[in-house]
């Protein structure tokens, strides 16, 4: 009963780590680079899942205060103002991956990792 | 084979990262160590230190403001590092587009 | 690279001010409710790039040309760094709210909190004109391959 407990208790870091496995799978497994961002992506959301359930207080309010009713119990703000930060990069990197997918197929016809290695394979052997 | 290797190596990764959350201190109370003295100050004085109302606001912009620039200078940077890649970006541009 | 769909046009041109006015309404009430600059930001910039995929690229170009971008662009960064120079000035070091002489306001209303709101705002053009051009870049890059 009490690791169901423990399970029921830390749910929220258990989904962020499910999500993140699930990215960190798509990453490893498809060689489609477009896959390989949405994989990524989806790992930096688990990162903010589990960043953002640090903050989590059970029966607490949204960090807007208000004066006349003290005594109430309010969130962690600062979880929340970090993870501002982390979707930025987020963006940026996935912005910058994606023109660098972009000149890739441009310059060799292909976004899929395993050709490329092959082509690079090719060419060493020839230069050779 | 190689594929079903893959998918026990991330079981065993999900299960050991499983029971080292379970043993992080998660209790969702005020009593939890990442809610300590400076969330309590920002929580209770930032209202008079500000005077605005969303706490996240106040620390984005104020307490933390400095951050939040270097925040915007990320995004200028992937703006001008994305448009130093595409080779497009100039202002004499044809639109090739019906309408 | 537009689309011909009735309906869409007709949805969008309906829509679209309303999602605005939302998003400007976000990035004003940043200081007493949930949202901000990144957010309603990122809500503007949407509102721009739907405009852009459904009514083209010449269109959406005249609405929002590459040149106000890139004066909306650096100009947010621009304006984030003259507040704190006030607040350097005045106050004595940098981005110093309510001891360098922004006026206070009454709490919990819209006009409040210092210099919080025209930080919002500076970060709400910089979100949108950020968004509207990497989607610009990208979407250039195809058209013209």
């Amino acid at each position: 009963m009490t690791i169901l407990q423990d399970v029921v208790d830390n749910i929220n870091y258990i989904g962020a780590i499910a999500v993140f496995l699930i990215g960190l799978r798509i990453v490893v497994v498809h060689s489609n680079m477009i896959k390989r961002i949405m994989g990524l992506n989806i790992m930096g959301t688990g990162v903010f899942l589990f960043f953002v359930s640090i903050g989590n207080v059970t029966g607490g309010m949204a960090p807007i205060v208000d004066p006349n009713a003290p005594g109430v119990t309010y969130i962690n703000p600062l979880p929340s103002v970090m993870i501002l930060t982390g979707i930025v990069v987020v963006v940026s990197v996935t912005v910058y991956s994606l023109s660098l997918v972009i000149r890739i197929f441009e310059t060799y016809g292909t976004i899929d990792q395993e050709e490329l290695s092959q082509m690079a394979r090719r060419n060493h052997h020839n230069d050779r | 084979m190689r594929a079903k290797l893959t998918d026990i190596v991330f079981v065993i990764v999900f299960v050991v990262l499983v029971i080292g959350v379970m043993n992080m201190p998660t209790d969702a109370t005020t009593a939890a160590p990442a809610y300590n003295d400076i969330i309590n100050h920002y929580l209770e004085q930032g209202a008079d230190e500000t005077n605005a109302v969303n706490i996240v606001a106040a620390i984005l912009t104020d307490y933390r403001g400095f951050d939040t620039l270097g925040e915007t200078i990320v995004l200028f940077t992937s703006v001008v590092a994305v448009s130093s890649v595409l080779r497009s970006a100039r202002h004499d541009w044809k639109f090739d587009d019906d309408e | 690279m537009t689309m011909n769909d009735i309906i869409v046009k007709t949805i969008t041109r309906i829509v679209l001010p309303f999602a605005q006015l939302y998003g400007v309404f976000v990035i004003l009430n940043g200081h007493i409710s949930p949202g901000g600059g990144f957010a309603g930001g990122a809500i503007l910039g949407t509102t721009l790039i739907l405009y852009t995929l459904v009514f083209g690229r010449k269109k959406g170009s005249k609405k929002f040309s590459h040149r106000a971008s890139e004066i909306a662009e650096s100009g947010g960064i621009m304006l984030f760094i003259l507040i704190g120079l006030i607040g350097l000035m005045l106050g004595g070091s940098f981005l110093t709210n309510l001891d360098a002489g922004f006026p206070a306001g009454e709490l919990g209303s819209i006009l409040s909190g210092g210099m919080i709101p025209l930080l919002m705002i500076a970060i709400g053009i910089k979100v949108t004109s950020t968004m509207i051009n990497l989607f610009n870049l990208l979407i250039d890059e195809g058209v013209h391959s």
